[in-house]
């Protein structure tokens, strides 16, 4: 479904991404794995044309769509929950959702109630005002917002970053929730061990190149992963 | 409250205003001084309300309101000058002959044409500003917060200190401005003191179905969050710059309503100060409010022009001369419930809420809040706007 070949992109004068290739499968769970600084984020952000690439191609649907502004890339299908959830904080719950289909003109009826379906959570506070919600309403508040723009592909930039365990548990049953109704996910996490559960392939990024790959059980085994990211001693 | 009611008040409302300005028609010659604060009023509130539209709705920090009003000004005053008085007005350099030719084409149209044209007007000078905020708009709005004022700031003051250039004497009048400006037209058969209550009224009614619209929604996510909003498929530079373009079309407008208004324009009048007037109006009236820059425009004025008089003139109590009593004392005291109003309601009167019934009705309890020290459950919780 996305075929990121030998991407390369600068972030902040220097390159973040140097030239790394790999393809999420439709219907599939792919994350990314690496620490602070691999470039994971702006692997994301170039995807969703946010940051201007360097080089290499990215290919959606058999179409390239580097180079195209983000309203088109968003009108192609893939959406972003931005990292650190950033919803609008003095618009209401439901003018939040609103704008996630911003491009759409068809009747939204339908997917608000899908959206509160997935959150009940959501349509209690929807005349809150966003910023007022808690972390984890809010992470909700972003996915839902994002999966307004009915996306085929929504890519999400560590929804579990600064939430309680137990409210990460959630939002991951739900990310693998809205995987079973057919949107593909590309994950990016820190938490490697909740990602690589729920993936169904990894990559591991380290300063801009991808090191390692393979299925999310296979990277949980591998021995240079749980070292570097899973905190367990090598035998 | 309920709907019903609701309504009914509205209409109440609308009444009441439509009887003041029957009454201030009636009594024009007693009530000079109320019918021109009000008037003045409605032309600030246009443009409060459009500086809002862009400052307080888009999250753009513009500082370019007095050029694009002069341009609107300028442009309105040009066509509606009758062309016997144009040797008069352009005494000094004369006038340029293809205004003066344009000028005898208009007035040579039939009457019902000429009815129009100062709506006309008003209408081309806000065109104009429109195409100088979407050519200005390209460079200028990928700059953000006080680069942004900054650049907006200049732009006003080229434009005014083109218009008052010897070059653009024979257009412009250069530095002697322009006089003879005709008044308000009449709107309709209505009597020409209803004109810019009406064209306020509907420029800020066509604003506010903006700001609701799936586009104010846009606006509004581009102030809270520019890169999540991108990450929605907004287009940051098409929205910024449809809101500048707006923007400067209504600030136009109430520029051209302003010459009507003074009857007299020159580019002094234009300067950074009217700017920083209209900021004020915004500010006090709450960022992000609608109604409340309408409201802080008729406060404002009001304040300015008429509820400080007495203290520009000596006060004298039974045989005591009060000190400080003299001409700008009432600036003074101006400032300083400036100061007040900003230490008190941090956000403007209205916050970011909007005028509304139910706001009206809770009012009383909020007065008597004031006044006893155990505060209302609604008023602790938060909210500045009634």
């Amino acid at each position: 479904m996305l075929n990121i070949s030998n991407l390369k992109v600068n972030y902040g004068g220097i390159e973040a991404v140097k030239g790394i290739s790999f393809t999420v499968p439709e219907k599939s769970i792919v994350t990314l794995i690496g620490a602070n600084g691999a470039g994971k984020s702006t692997t994301l952000r170039a995807i969703a044309g946010l940051v201007p690439i360097k080089g290499g191609t990215i290919e959606f649907l058999g179409k390239q769509i580097s180079g195209l502004p983000s309203e088109k890339i968003v009108g192609t299908g893939i959406t972003l929950v931005p990292e650190g959830r950033r919803v609008f904080p003095d618009l209401t719950v439901l003018e939040n959702i609103k704008i996630g289909a911003y491009l759409r003109k068809d009747d939204l009826t339908d997917d608000i109630n899908w959206v509160y379906d997935l959150f009940p959570r959501l349509k209690e506070r929807s005349w809150q005002l966003a910023g007022t919600l808690s972390g984890g309403e809010q992470q909700m508040l972003a996915v839902g917002r994002a999966l307004m723009s009915r996306p085929k592909l929504i890519m999400m930039d560590e929804p579990s970053l600064g939430l309680a365990p137990l409210i990460v548990q959630g939002i991951f049953d739900i990310i693998k929730e809205i995987n079973r109704q057919g949107v593909t996910i590309l994950l990016i996490e820190q938490n490697a061990n909740l990602a690589l559960r729920a993936a169904d392939y990894g990559y591991v990024l380290e300063t801009g190149n991808i090191t390692l790959d393979g299925t999310g059980a296979e990277l949980l085994e591998n021995e240079d992963v749980k070292a570097a990211y899973l905190g367990k001693k090598k035998k | 409250m309920k709907k019903g009611t609701k309504r009914i008040c509205s209409l109440v409302l609308l009444v009441l205003i439509a009887l003041l300005l029957f009454w201030l028609e009636a009594n024009k010659s007693g009530q000079g001084m109320l019918i021109s604060i009000l008037q003045k009023s409605a032309i600030l509130a246009i443009v409060a309300v459009s500086m809002n539209l862009l400052n307080g709705f888009t999250g753009l920090f513009s500082l370019g309101q007095a050029g694009f009003m002069s341009i609107g000004a300028y442009i309105t005053a040009i066509l509606t000058i009758p062309v016997v008085n144009l040797d008069g007005v352009y005494y000094m350099n004369g006038v340029a002959p293809w205004v003066r030719a344009l000028k005898e084409g208009m007035e040579a149209g039939p009457s019902w044409l000429q009815s129009v044209y100062p709506f006309l007007a008003l209408i081309v000078g806000g065109l104009v500003a429109a195409g100088f905020a979407a050519l200005i708009g390209i460079p200028v709005l990928r700059l953000k917060s006080d680069y942004l004022a900054i650049a907006t700031l200049g732009f006003s003051e080229i434009i005014r200190a083109i218009f008052s250039s010897p070059q653009m004497d024979t257009i412009t009048n250069g530095s002697y401005g322009l006089n003879k400006v005709p008044t308000f037209p009449k709107f309709f058969g209505l009597p020409s003191l209803f004109t810019p209550f009406i064209i306020a009224g509907v420029t800020i009614a066509l604003m506010v179905l903006l700001i609701n619209s799936s586009y104010g929604r846009a606006f509004k996510a581009i102030r809270e969050d520019e890169v999540a909003a991108e990450a929605m498929g907004i287009s940051l530079f098409r929205h910024k710059e449809l809101s500048f373009v707006v923007s400067s079309f209504f600030t136009a407008i109430s520029g051209g309503l302003l010459a009507m208004f003074m009857r007299s324009i020159e580019a002094k009048t234009f300067s950074i100060a009217l700017t920083y007037d209209i900021l004020l109006i915004v500010v006090i009236g709450g960022i992000g409010s609608v109604s409340g820059s309408v409201l802080s425009a008729f406060l404002v004025t009001a304040s300015k022009e008429w509820w400080l008089r007495f203290f520009d003139q000596p006060l004298t109590i039974g045989g005591w001369q009060v000190p400080l009593f003299r001409t700008g004392f009432r600036m003074v005291i101006f400032s300083i419930l400036l100061m007040a109003v900003v230490l008190f309601y941090r956000r403007g009167i209205m916050g970011n809420s909007e005028f509304s019934w139910d706001g009206v009705a809770r009012l009383p309890g909020r007065i008597k809040g004031w006044f006893s020290r155990k505060r209302p459950a609604h008023e602790a919780a938060g909210g500045d706007g009634i």
